[in-house]
């Protein structure tokens, strides 16, 4: 657990990997500037990235509950940093100070029996504790019904091939909508029932709950009577059955869904109450089981058009908001849904479930308005074309797709819970989450991102799930910490297994402090850029969603410019000494790439779009936001085994292949060269096997690539001049352009039309700025 | 009526309300003797609700009741008839005082009646012996079963009473013709005149004493003491008139008259099951034998209606000739249309109408139509040609766009056409264009039918047609209440079973080969379930709407379908729903909601249509349209007695109006256990054009097949959509008032969403300027609706009427069934503002003025004492009598505040020959039928006095069909018709008459069969027995009777109307 900060840079990554395999964090700095006013001063805060359900096969959960600090404010858990009196059976919490007895259960350790807990290997530990009743997993199937006929179709096959990968005693429902809600009674044999809805009436929890006749009767019947016995799970039960028992029944229901029936006049959509149909389906769950696993899984195939939360008009002669239109503030519907959909979203947090959102149409399905819902709670967010598509197939098949132990990769209802010690505050949390406003004394008052508490809640989450979590370093500068003082942390995350079993999982982790003043370098040193790009993008994404663009972008390249004028070596005004150490150097580019990414940039991408980019950016871990800031590029040639290549237009050339990986699309481009061979059928030659090979190469890269990501990212296969290149080519750094094209004088690489700036001048600038006396 | 009720085990009677007790009683004294005048007069006072009330002090007064109760007698007098009397008014007063006068000879008879005080019933039965063994007079039952009655409900054995009973026959009987009387004709002859009876001056002093006395024995105990009493005293019928001189005084017994029978009938009870025991009841009959007038000495409406029946029944009525009156309803007749419509179309109440409007108003006669424009004819007649004139629709006046008729007047060789209703002239277009013949006739004139017929239909063209398109055919929505009263009492099951064959049976047009109808299907209870049964189902699917406060229809299609496409869904749906709701523990449900449902469909679906509602409770669901039950008996006899009459919301008449603009017609059948507000769930139906069908204490064995025939024939029946009647008039008479089952947006358009073959309108006429003898006075009803099969059409109905300047030609040419069914129309909506006596005073005074007009105008000259009728109208007193005593106007203790709104709404929609049968009821001897012919044997008046304890008698009056068992009927005709070998052994649970094969069963069967057959509802079979409980309620309908409740008898209101007239005269 002690790394040795001795060491070069090449132990640094070590370190970093290692703690991040083993607690699935990474902090932006690893060593930590000791007083407030130093950190402030390193312009990227102190933060971390942490994937709470980090999948750990060397990890098996211990059957026992933690031990708790016994300081009512504080409740840390007991974690290898503690100290350990075994004489005195004592442990001192090292959060707090606080000294704790050890509970009955532990009263033979000894130096030599420790609990796995003082084990600095366990330093993230998993508990399974007995707490509760387990209920089954609940999936509740929200369906729009004004689909095509063909897309319906493959919805309902898709939607029955679900019921086999569901936990057969998970329990389901079915929700389908289009100008009415229906909601599916499970139970009834012969004539199928379902409750109606209008869908431009937005009910009250309460009502929805009268309706579906799921209330207590007020007055069991006469006294006299025998006490009747818990009736909840069989009221409930008429809508949400297990699926081994009804499977049968549901797939018939499903199979005889039908569009919906009502006219759709010529020019005019169809009407579709999307934000009733939530509302039910968040008031079913919240009045039968509420804080209990619970995913609802909202099918739709256009913009919700009538009642609360309708985001267009249904005369088709009014189009969508656009960006513009926003700007413009000129999307009227816009506010109101938003509104709609929040106040369900955080209805459906408060009780532990989750709504995912599968979108799939041409154009936008109002994702925009909706994404809160799944935003704050940890949802899916899935956007396609089609429902008759694999990208939506196989992204939903991955919903349920299976760990290596045969269990869900999902998990319901977390609770994180973030200890600090004295010198640190939680300024708060970018992710999947909500606030639990949980105040304490390591609660900080400078908010970044979801802040004000020490405690979110993530109604659903997988392995991948990442939070990045920001603090305030608040020691004061005259109060100096002990050479070789350590600053703590302790994550608790409390959540409900895919198995239904309560689990929490404890990770404590350690920095060392450092005097900025004195030991700069170390700190320096200690930099994780990869990690602060994914921070400060996550910071600037979360601001982007309230503030406009511009001023974001201006706000990142003042901080980038403060942290090269930070760390950089340079004479001043004079751009050509500007240096950056080798833990910094990659900072900028990263920068560089965010700045033109779809989660600053807005151009080119409708409102949905947007906001489905930015969604997945504010959940996925590390490896995958780095992705999605930069894409890799990948070049296939008869030159050398497939490598690495700049994302860089320079990249591009004729007698290469390349894949890129943009985290939501997989462009395979090939080169000029390439596309003329292969049209000339090379590839079919048996001499020229070496060619069908290179092509082949790409694509079982891509397909390595496409069975893991979650969702499916969109396939493209394209060459040079073809129109799908654009995916590619909007991507690369615009290192020529017909602008410079010339200037360059040489063949290579392929210019993009484009008037962005390119990394190089974006670097220029940076230098310049960064060593402007002036700033 | 409470008869329905009455199926029950009586339950009615059980229910007695406390309050009302002392109600009930009053009615009974006036019954007792039919024969005697004096004491009917009081009867009459009695029952007025107004005085009631105003009776202050008595509680405490009466004190000696028993004492006061045998002397009461007042001089001539019967004593019980007195003792009633006074209950209700004055009658207390002069009962002290007259104590000494009266001789009563039965006193004790005349006890029961007082509760408490009242020499018991053992007493009585001496009495009873002393009469001597009575034979079977008749009277003397009647007095003894009313006896019963007023003990309340006639519970199980009549106690000691029974026993008196056989024996003692009161020798009343047949009360010799008093001295006094003076029939002006032989009583056979069905005077016209009738003498007044009683002898004024007798007593005139006494009665206008206050309520002093303290004596009269009649006070009625449990009584509230009614303030205000004292003005009442004077006896007058109605308030304004003074003191009516001659009256109080001459009859003084009749104070005690209406004295308070016995002790309020029995505390309710709200268990049906129990049924209350006949208190002190007895009633000894009382007979007095003063008749002053000879019941067989005043106009007979059977007689009336015999004479009318042999002398134009043989002939049929032909319509050629303006201004003719055409036969009473009861008479059998043809009628062959020669340009006037068929009286089965439309009667009036006069063929001759005054000139002026001065005459009108001098003589009172309402001038209005009773119009049936869709009525069904009898297969003889042709049903109305229908007329196409292709695009250019029918021919019409430019200025009152009358339609053309035979009264058009052709000019100018036949260019042009002068409106007979606003003289205007019109060109002919070219089209329609004919040559006149030389006396100036069309040449095409027996062509066309709306050139020589009085009824006829024309095709609409599309601009007669809402949103200027062409009606889709209508839909049929059946909408089932699946709450716990209905599951249980198995009629969800009975009604979808029923369905699956009914549904073959819908009305279709001509000849076509199905119905275009498409059918819909709703169950519910709190919330809404809707099916969806579309053809290509396998299974039904069911869709449940909660959300009642804002209803929807949650599908479109599939949820109104063809019945033979969609047969195996819908037959499947018919046999789960009751499956489906077997366990159901819903009591709660809603009702306008279901209305909503309905109407939501048919919007939908863009078409005009009729719900069919099957409701079994008082909505109380939280809903839309959610009642309370606020049923009070208190409120009867008050100020606020209307509002039991009004709906509690006017949500429903704002439903109702979006009903009828859509075209949604609502049928409402009604099982209810208890109270459910008749009056305001009707609302929607009412004003639709819709109709009520109620069946309290539905119990599958007695009532599904009344039900069920009720059910086929509503579903069967004619029926047109969407439907708008105008009726317009010559110039110089205005239709100014409409009655019926209708919306109106307008003053004079007629809107209703549905009209059936049986519905009704009565309109009012007005002057508005005058009319002249030659030219008469035109009517023509248009109707405008859609047919079964979605046929948009128009109906012309044309009249035309004679017009007079002599009183004598309009009192000649008077039809006294339609002014009947006019006044009880005018009085029951009367109801619904005015408190119910101000109702009946108006009627009262607006007869005698009628009559008095006609005294004065028409009659020859004769002596003041002689009550003097136009012939025409001889039955008006004893029909406005019958009205007058009906439930809605003077409801009996076991009637209740639903049956009264239930009959105020149809009567509302009557016809001529529904309101005459429904007033004065139908009485048959049936032992006296031939078994050998198809005739029908003679009826008899309504009155007990005219039943023959050997003897069975069917009545029936259009709801009910009693068969009354004498109880010395021979054993051989009760097992032939019944099955059984005793009096004793016949149930009277009987719903139906059992099927047995001897001539005497056979003829009963098909009497009633063909009864069954002439009313638009199927009557409830009531078997009563002579001496049985039931037979309390038997006797309401024998209305020549005094009336349980108060109403007077035929005889005591014939001479209060005399008195009325002579006031007016003098």
């Amino acid at each position: 657990m002690r790394p040795s900060f001795c060491g070069a840079m090449a132990t640094y990554l070590e370190f970093i990997q290692q703690n991040e395999e083993r607690d699935g964090v990474r902090f932006s700095w690893n060593v930590w500037p000791s007083s407030r006013l130093e950190a402030t001063r390193m312009v990227v805060p102190l933060a971390c990235l942490l994937t709470p359900l980090k999948e750990r096969l060397d990890l098996p959960p211990v059957q026992y509950e933690p031990v708790l600090c016994s300081r009512p404010t504080c409740k840390a858990v007991l974690n290898p940093l503690c100290q350990v009196d075994y004489r005195a059976k004592l442990w001192a919490c090292n959060f707090c100070f606080q000294r704790n007895q050890f509970p009955p259960a532990y009263a033979g350790i000894s130096e030599v029996n420790q609990p796995a807990e003082l084990m600095p290997q366990f330093s993230t530990i998993e508990y399974i504790v007995q707490r509760g009743p387990q209920t089954p997993l609940i999936f509740l199937y929200v369906v729009d019904t004004c689909l095509e006929e063909e897309d319906l179709q493959a919805l309902k096959e898709s939607l029955q091939m679900s019921l086999s990968l569901l936990p057969p005693d998970a329990l389901v429902g079915l929700i389908t909508f289009g100008r009415m809600v229906q909601v599916h009674e499970l139970s009834c044999e012969g004539i199928s029932k379902s409750y109606v809805f209008r869908g431009t009436k937005d009910l009250t929890a309460k009502q929805i709950q009268d309706m579906l006749g799921l209330s207590r009767p007020a007055v069991p019947m006469q006294q006299g009577r025998p006490l009747q016995t818990p009736q909840q799970p069989v009221i409930s039960s008429r809508f949400l059955q297990p699926v081994h028992k009804i499977d049968m029944n549901l797939t018939d229901l499903l199979g005889e869904l039908q569009r919906d029936p009502w006219p759709v006049t010529q020019g005019k959509r169809p009407l579709r109450s999307t934000g009733v149909a939530l509302s039910i389906a968040v008031g079913l769950l919240e009045g039968t089981f509420p804080n209990t696993g619970a995913r609802i899984m909202l099918f739709t195939g256009g913009p919700p058009t009538q009642g609360p939360g309708m985001v267009v008009g249904d005369e088709l002669k009014t189009p969508i908001r656009s960006w513009h239109d926003i700007e413009k503030d000129n999307a009227r519907f816009m506010k109101k849904a938003t509104k709609h959909y929040e106040t369900l979203a955080n209805r459906s947090a408060a009780n532990g479930h989750c709504i995912d959102i599968y979108a799939c149409a041409l154009d936008q399905t109002g994702l925009l308005e909706m994404k809160c819902c799944a935003n704050l709670t940890g949802g899916h967010m899935v956007m396609g074309d089609s429902f008759n598509t694999s990208l939506f197939k196989q992204t939903f098949q991955r919903v349920f797709s299976r760990g290596y132990n045969g269990e869900f990769r999902m998990a319901f209802g977390a609770n994180l819970d973030v200890k600090t010690s004295r010198e640190l505050k939680i300024a708060g949390a970018i992710g999947p989450c909500i606030s639990l406003n949980a105040k304490g004394p390591c609660v900080s008052e400078n908010e970044l991102g979801i802040g004000g508490t020490s405690q979110w809640k993530i109604c659903s989450l997988d392995h991948n799930t990442t939070l990045a979590i920001y603090f305030e370093v608040v020691n004061q500068h005259n109060a100096p910490i002990p050479q070789g003082g350590r600053g703590a942390v302790q994550f608790v995350t409390q959540y409900q297994h895919s198995s239904t079993q309560k689990r929490i999982r404890v990770t404590t982790i350690a920095r060392n402090w450092a005097d900025a003043q004195t030991q700069l370098q170390h700190i320096e040193a200690a930099f994780d850029q990869e990690a602060a790009a994914v921070l400060m993008a996550r910071l600037g994404v979360y601001r982007a969603e309230s503030e406009e663009g511009p001023d974001v972008l201006r706000w990142l390249d003042r901080q980038l410019i403060r942290l090269c004028q930070k760390f950089g070596q340079y004479n001043k005004d004079d751009p050509n000494s500007f240096r950056l150490s080798e833990s910094f150097s990659l900072y900028p580019q990263f920068i560089f790439h965010l700045r033109r990414s779809p989660f600053l940039q807005v151009f080119n991408n409708s409102p949905d779009e947007s906001s489905y980019y930015r969604h997945h950016f504010a959940r996925q871990d590390l490896t995958q936001s780095l992705i999605m800031i930069q894409p890799i590029l990948y070049a296939y040639s008869f030159h050398g085994p497939p490598e690495p290549v700049l994302l860089d237009s320079s990249s591009i050339l004729p007698d290469r292949i390349l894949l890129m990986d943009t985290f939501f699309q997989i462009v395979i481009y090939l080169g000029e060269t390439i596309a003329q061979w292969q049209k000339a059928g090379y590839q079919d030659m048996p001499e020229y096997e070496n060619f069908k090979h290179l092509l082949q190469a790409p694509l079982d890269d891509a397909q390595e690539i496409l069975q893991t990501r979650f969702p499916m990212p969109r396939y493209i296969h394209t060459e040079h001049g073809g129109s799908q290149a654009r995916f590619l080519l909007s991507k690369v750094n615009p290192s020529q352009t017909h602008n410079n094209l010339y200037a360059w004088g040489q063949e290579s690489g392929a210019p993009i039309l484009t008037d962005d700036v390119s990394l190089q001048v974006f670097m220029d600038h940076l230098k310049k700025l960064a060593v402007s006396s002036a700033s | 009526m409470s008869v329905n009720q009455q199926a029950h085990t009586g339950p009615p009677y059980g229910q007695p309300q406390p309050g009302y007790q002392g109600y009930q009683q009053p009615a009974y004294g006036g019954q007792s003797l039919p024969g005697v005048p004096q004491a009917q007069y009081g009867a009459y006072n009695g029952p007025v609700p107004g005085y009631q009330q105003p009776v202050p002090p008595q509680g405490s007064l009466r004190a000696p009741p028993t004492s006061g109760a045998p002397p009461p007698a007042s001089g001539a007098s019967h004593p019980s008839g007195h003792l009633a009397y006074s209950q209700f008014e004055h009658g207390d007063v002069q009962n002290g005082i007259p104590a000494s006068a009266a001789p009563m000879q039965r006193p004790p008879a005349s006890q029961p009646f007082l509760p408490g005080s009242a020499p018991t019933p053992v007493s009585q039965i001496p009495t009873f012996q002393q009469y001597g063994a009575p034979p079977a007079s008749v009277q003397q039952l009647r007095n003894h079963m009313a006896g019963m009655t007023i003990g309340g409900t006639a519970a199980s054995a009549p106690p000691p009473a029974g026993l008196g009973y056989g024996a003692p026959r009161p020798p009343a009987m047949p009360g010799p013709p008093l001295p006094g009387q003076t029939v002006a004709g032989p009583p056979s002859s069905q005077p016209n005149h009738v003498s007044s009876p009683p002898p004024p001056s007798t007593m005139a002093g006494l009665h206008p004493g206050p309520p002093m006395s303290g004596l009269h024995g009649p006070p009625p105990p449990t009584h509230p003491p009614q303030p205000g009493y004292q003005m009442q005293q004077n006896g007058s019928f109605g308030q304004m008139r003074g003191p009516p001189p001659n009256y109080g005084g001459a009859y003084p017994g009749a104070p005690n008259y209406g004295s308070p029978p016995g002790p309020p009938p029995p505390p309710k009870r709200l268990d049906p099951d129990s049924i209350p025991s006949p208190q002190l009841n007895e009633l000894p009959p009382q007979q007095k034998p003063r008749h002053r007038i000879d019941p067989d000495a005043i106009p007979s409406p059977i007689q009336v209606i015999e004479d009318d029946r042999n002398n134009r029944g043989s002939e049929p009525f032909v319509t050629g000739v303006r201004g003719q009156v055409p036969p009473l309803v009861t008479t059998n007749f043809l009628v062959k249309d020669q340009g006037n419509a068929s009286p089965r179309y439309i009667r009036c109440t006069s063929y001759n109408i005054p000139c002026t409007s001065d005459m009108a108003k001098q003589s009172q006669v309402p001038l209005a139509a009773v119009i049936k424009p869709l009525a069904a004819l009898p297969p003889e007649e042709t049903v109305p040609y229908l007329v196409d004139h292709g695009e250019s629709g029918p021919v019409r006046c430019n200025r009152c766009k009358a339609y053309m008729c035979p009264f058009m007047q052709f000019i100018e060789g036949g260019r042009r056409f002068q409106c007979c209703f606003c003289s205007c002239v019109t060109e002919v277009p070219p089209h329609y264009f004919q040559h006149l013949d030389h006396t100036g006739k069309r040449v095409d004139f027996y062509d066309r039918p709306e050139l020589s017929l009085g009824s006829y239909e024309f095709l609409a063209t599309v601009d007669y047609c809402k949103n200027n398109k062409f009606p889709s055919p209508p839909a049929f929505i059946f909408m089932i209440d699946v709450s716990y009263n209905a599951v249980k009492s198995g009629l969800v099951r009975l009604i979808c079973e029923e369905l699956k064959s009914l549904l073959d049976y819908l009305p279709r047009e001509g000849n076509m080969e199905e119905s275009a109808i498409r059918v819909g299907f709703v169950t519910y209870n709190k919330v809404l379930h809707f099916y969806n049964v579309k053809s290509s189902l396998a299974q039904p699917q069911m869709m449940v709407v909660s959300d009642v406060a804002d209803m929807f229809v949650p599908l479109l299609d599939g949820f109104l379908v063809n019945v033979n496409e969609s047969r195996t869904v819908i037959a499947s749906l018919l046999d789960q729903i009751p499956e489906m709701f077997a366990d159901t523990r819903e009591t709660e449900t809603v009702f306008a909601p279901v209305i909503q449902a309905g109407l939501e469909a048919l919007k939908a679906a863009e078409c005009a249509g009729k719900l069919f509602i099957f409701h079994t409770s008082l909505p109380i669901a939280e809903a839309p349209g959610k009642l309370k039950n606020r049923d009070d008996r208190k409120l009867i006899n008050t100020d606020k007695e209307k509002t039991l009459f009004q709906p509690q919301t006017s949500f429903y008449n704002n439903l109702a109006k979006d009903c009828v603009a859509q075209g949604c017609c609502v049928d409402l059948f009604l099982f209810p256990n208890q109270y459910l507000d008749v009056a305001t769930l009707g609302v929607v139906p009412y004003q639709t054009g819709g109709s009520i069908f109620k069946y309290a204490y539905f119990q599958l064995e007695t009532d599904q097949y009344r039900f069920l025939n009720d059910l086929r024939r509503d579903v069967q029946k004619e029926v047109g959509f969407d439907a708008v009647m105008r009726v317009r008039t010559s110039t110089g008479i205005r239709a100014t008032d409409f009655f019926g089952a209708f919306y109106m947006s307008n003053t004079t358009d007629v809107e209703m969403a549905g009209l059936d073959c049986d519905k009704t309108i009565t309109v009012e006429f007005k002057h508005d300027d005058k009319l002249s003898e030659d030219s008469g006075a035109l009517l023509q009803c248009a109707l405008l609706y859609t047919s079964c099969a979605g046929q948009r059409r128009l109906r012309i109905h044309n009249l035309s009427l004679n017009c007079c300047t002599q009183l004598a030609d309009l009192y000649r040419n008077c039809e006294t069934d339609t002014l009947i069914n006019y006044l009880a129309k005018y009085a029951y909506r009367g109801v619904l503002s005015s408190p119910v006596k101000t109702v009946r005073d108006a009627l009262i005074n607006q007869c005698a003025q009628i009559l008095a007009c006609y005294r004065k105008n028409c009659a020859s000259p004769s002596s003041a004492g002689q009550l003097i009728l136009p012939e025409c109208m001889k039955l008006l007193p004893v029909y406005l009598n019958c009205v007058l005593k009906s439930d809605v106007l003077q409801p009996g203790p076991e009637v209740t505040t639903d049956d009264r709104a239930y009959v105020r709404q149809l009567v509302t929609s009557m016809d001529v020959a529904e309101t005459n049968v429904f007033f004065y009821p139908r009485l048959l001897p049936l032992t006296k039928a031939d078994v050998d012919s198809d005739s029908l044997p003679a009826a008899i008046r309504n009155s007990e006095e005219r039943l023959s304890k050997g003897d069975i008698y069917l009545l029936e009056n259009g709801l009910n069909i009693f068969v009354w068992v004498g109880v010395n009927v021979q054993q051989g005709l009760i097992q032939n018709l019944f099955g059984v070998s005793s009096f004793s052994q016949i149930s009277n649970a009987l719903s139906t008459l059992p099927v047995l094969e001897n001539p005497f069963s056979k003829k009963v069967r098909s009497i009633v069969d063909m009864l069954q057959g002439q009313r638009s509802r199927y009557m409830k079979l009531i078997i009563v027995k002579q001496e049985d409980k039931l037979e309390m309620l038997f006797k309401h309908f024998l209305v020549e009777d005094k009336s349980l409740s108060g109403g007077a008898s035929y005889v005591d209101f014939l001479c209060h109307m005399h008195k009325e007239i002579r006031q007016l005269l003098s």
